[in-house]
């Protein structure tokens, strides 16, 4: 369906934004989300405000094997999918975690991979279809402070180009959003700068205008572009000393 | 988040350790958890209510959760703004039952401070259509209130400054409206006389509030003029707006940018009132219709007007006195106008009848004005709270910072039992304020 938005990980506070986004351009919504009925509210706001229609989904994307199940009984799909879906400890406990590690890479990696495999394939037999998925600058170079969070995010940055490769082919467009620093209750105790961080309408508002104009990768800010480069640039005998 | 936080007033400020929530179940765990803290909404009351070393702020958990449009219920979580609903409301032939003089407030401190309109007279305060609401007490736990139900936990919870808990949810009735249009009519008092005349002749509009002048003296003492409003019918709108009757103001607004010294804004408004009293209607009665917005909400097109008062802030005080107490209304004008300190404008309405457990309106005059912080002010403000008891009258508690515990003791003939319910459901003195510190409602 043309005017219908598929968010997964709609609880967060991107997800909710990118909501209200779409909401007010008239688009109905689907939210997905573990433990959606924490979503009861957020659906009659958006309902009564923008007078869409917008459908709660439970979904869970630890149970890997059940994802494609979740899609594919969907009888009315979501033409567009925002994978906003993300989870971040502490490095230093995840290492010593083994289930807090495994956690890690699924919430990041191989339960957005999984479920996005389900609707890329659907998409494809369409022809149509527009896939967004939120990595993070943090998958661009793996650092001391999130390396597990980032290899995850990483590896998810290599599936979505290498995704909007295959789907190119079939005119599906696939977008990758690398938001840096937002605003948001996760980050609620430190301190950002500014120029560096987003409010969640500005990621919301990035990815709506990325969707429309077919962009292959959107920075919210644009100065994280220039610093990433420059990170990406600095040689391994250097970086490797370095306390990032 | 640790920030410096002040209300309207911009007096008192204080460091907070401010806490946002979007979820119940994150309420709870923070009520569970913290000591001593309060709810805050979007900090539109001018003193110290919603200010403590911890805050909860509710702005983020602002869900509409229901709208009969049939029957115009509105059920919303208690962080929503006004400014917010209206949108939502007024296309669909609704308004709010009653509205601060700013739509730049939460639900819950609607509910919270117990507020009141221009229509005061006709329709009570917000507390008088709320049918049901939610608070999370010091348990952590939900208590669902009505005026029937836990009626001690509701009535304290109306104009009792966030004292029982944090208020999640709020289901209240809307008033029908056939336009979002607003007849007017101005009418000019030469003096106090008059305008208490005027009132009571006009006390069938549903809406009636004057801007006094506070500093002319002699003959013209209390020169004011009056505004009325009725909400308009399609009939009483002009040709080109009759096919949109429900239209919603734009609402573009203008910054104030940096804080002023005050006597800057005093000749502003000096000014605003003498165009509108000698300007180019010299009619004694001037009739228009006009969007709801400039009517209700004037102030709201200058954001941060407040800054206009400069670093130090101002006092708003407002205070009521009974009807037949109208010697001292001219003895407080008289002190005021003397003294020289005060704005220029203030701001009187006459309230109906209403007799709740701690809201602050009851029948008499009120009166409201702002008074730039500086030295000696304190002291005459004292002054100024005798003569209000004096009169039997009290202050309004959303607009202090600064009285004396034995002024609300002595103002709220209610106030023990309303302490009693505090004690009940606020047995820790969990939610507590600077306010309710220095007035005594909680333990220090
Ligand atoms: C320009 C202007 C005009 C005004 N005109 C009027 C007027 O005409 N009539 C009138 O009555 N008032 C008026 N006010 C005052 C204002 O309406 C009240 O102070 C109102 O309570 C502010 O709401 P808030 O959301 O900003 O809450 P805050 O100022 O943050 O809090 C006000 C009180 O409500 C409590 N509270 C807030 N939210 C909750 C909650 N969720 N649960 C429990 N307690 C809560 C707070 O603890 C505090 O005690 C005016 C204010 C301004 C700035």
């Amino acid at each position: 369906m043309e005017k219908y938005v598929f968010i997964i990980g709609a609880t967060s506070d991107i997800g909710m934004a990118i909501a209200e986004k779409y909401a007010r351009e008239g688009y109905d919504l689907l939210l997905g989300a573990r433990k959606s009925e924490r979503l009861l509210p957020a659906q009659s706001d958006l309902q009564i405000r923008f007078g869409i229609r917008c459908n709660l989904l439970e979904l869970d994307l630890s149970q890997t094997t059940t994802l494609a199940a979740v899609w594919n009984s969907l009888e009315n799909k979501p033409g567009i999918t925002i994978c906003v879906a993300g989870f971040m400890q502490d490095n230093d406990e995840v290492l010593r975690d083994t289930s807090a590690t495994l956690q890690t890479i699924e919430s990041n990696f191989t339960g957005p991979v999984t479920l996005l495999n389900a609707i890329a394939l659907d998409y494809m037999k369409n022809g149509t279809g527009v896939i967004a998925g939120f990595s993070s600058v943090a998958g661009l170079r793996g650092r001391q402070s999130n390396f597990i969070y980032g290899s995850a995010k990483a590896g998810f940055i290599a599936y979505l180009s290498g995704l909007r490769n295959k789907l190119f082919h079939h005119q599906v467009h696939v977008l990758t959003v690398l938001p840096g620093f937002v605003y948001t209750k996760m980050t609620a105790h430190l301190s950002l700068p500014a120029l560096l961080t987003a409010t969640p309408a500005q990621v919301a508002n990035a990815v709506f205008t990325g969707i429309r104009k077919k962009k292959n990768v959107v920075y919210v800010k644009w100065f994280w572009k220039w610093i990433m480069c420059i990170i990406r640039m600095i040689p391994e005998f250097m970086f490797k000393k370095k306390k990032l | 988040m640790k920030k410096i936080i002040a209300n309207w007033g911009n007096y008192p400020s204080i460091e907070s350790d401010e806490k946002t929530f979007s979820f119940p179940e994150d309420l709870a765990t923070y009520v569970g958890r913290e000591d001593r803290f309060i709810a805050r909404g979007y900090g539109r009351c001018y003193g110290d209510a919603s200010l403590a070393a911890k805050t909860v702020c509710t702005l983020q958990y602002n869900k509409v959760l229901s709208f009969d449009t049939k029957e115009g219920i509105f059920e919303c979580q208690s962080g929503l703004t006004l400014d917010k609903i209206l949108p939502i409301i007024v296309p669909k032939g609704w308004f709010l039952p009653v509205t601060p003089g700013t739509k730049f407030i939460t639900v819950g401190g609607a509910v919270g401070s117990d507020v009141h309109g221009k229509n005061h007279h006709v329709d009570g305060c917000f507390s008088a259509h709320v049918m049901e609401m939610d608070i999370t007490g010091h348990d952590g736990e939900t208590h669902t209130c009505t005026p029937d139900d836990k009626a001690d936990l509701f009535w304290a919870t109306c104009g009792g400054m966030g004292l029982t808990g944090v208020i999640t949810r709020v289901k209240f009735r809307l008033k029908k409206i056939e336009t979002s249009y607003i007849r007017q009519k101005q009418l000019k008092a030469k003096n106090l006389d008059e305008i208490l005349r005027l009132f009571e002749e006009n006390k069938q509009y549903t809406y009636s509030v004057a801007w006094i002048d506070c500093l002319k003296k002699g003959k013209g003492f209390g020169r004011s003029i009056l505004i009325l409003g009725e909400h308009a019918s399609v009939e009483d709108l002009p040709a080109g707006k009759k096919e949109k009757p429900l239209a919603v103001p734009s609402g573009k607004q203008i910054n104030f940018p940096f804080n002023l010294p005050s006597f800057v804004l005093n000749k502003f408004t000096v000014k605003v009132f003498n165009f509108l009293f000698y300007g180019k209607n010299m009619k004694r009665e001037i009739n228009n219709v006009v969007s709801y917005e400039p009517f209700f909400y004037p102030l709201d097109a200058i954001l941060n007007w407040n800054r206009g008062y400069g670093k130090k802030g101002f006092i708003q005080y407002q205070f009521v006195l009974p009807l037949e107490s109208k010697n001292g209304l001219v003895e407080i004008l008289h002190r005021i106008s003397d003294k020289g300190i005060g704005s220029f404008l203030a701001v009187l309405k006459v309230f109906g009848p209403q007799d709740d457990l701690i809201s602050f309106p009851k029948e008499g005059y009120t009166l409201a004005l702002d008074i730039p912080v500086r030295n000696g002010l304190m002291p005459f403000l004292d002054e100024l709270d005798a003569l209000v008891l004096q009169h039997g009258g009290r202050l309004y508690m959303s607009k202090d910072a600064r009285m004396k515990p034995e002024i609300l003791e002595k103002g709220y003939p209610r106030l023990d039992e309303f302490k009693s319910i505090i004690r009940k459901y606020n047995p820790e003195s969990k939610f507590s304020s600077l306010q309710s510190e220095r007035l005594n409602l909680t333990s220090r």
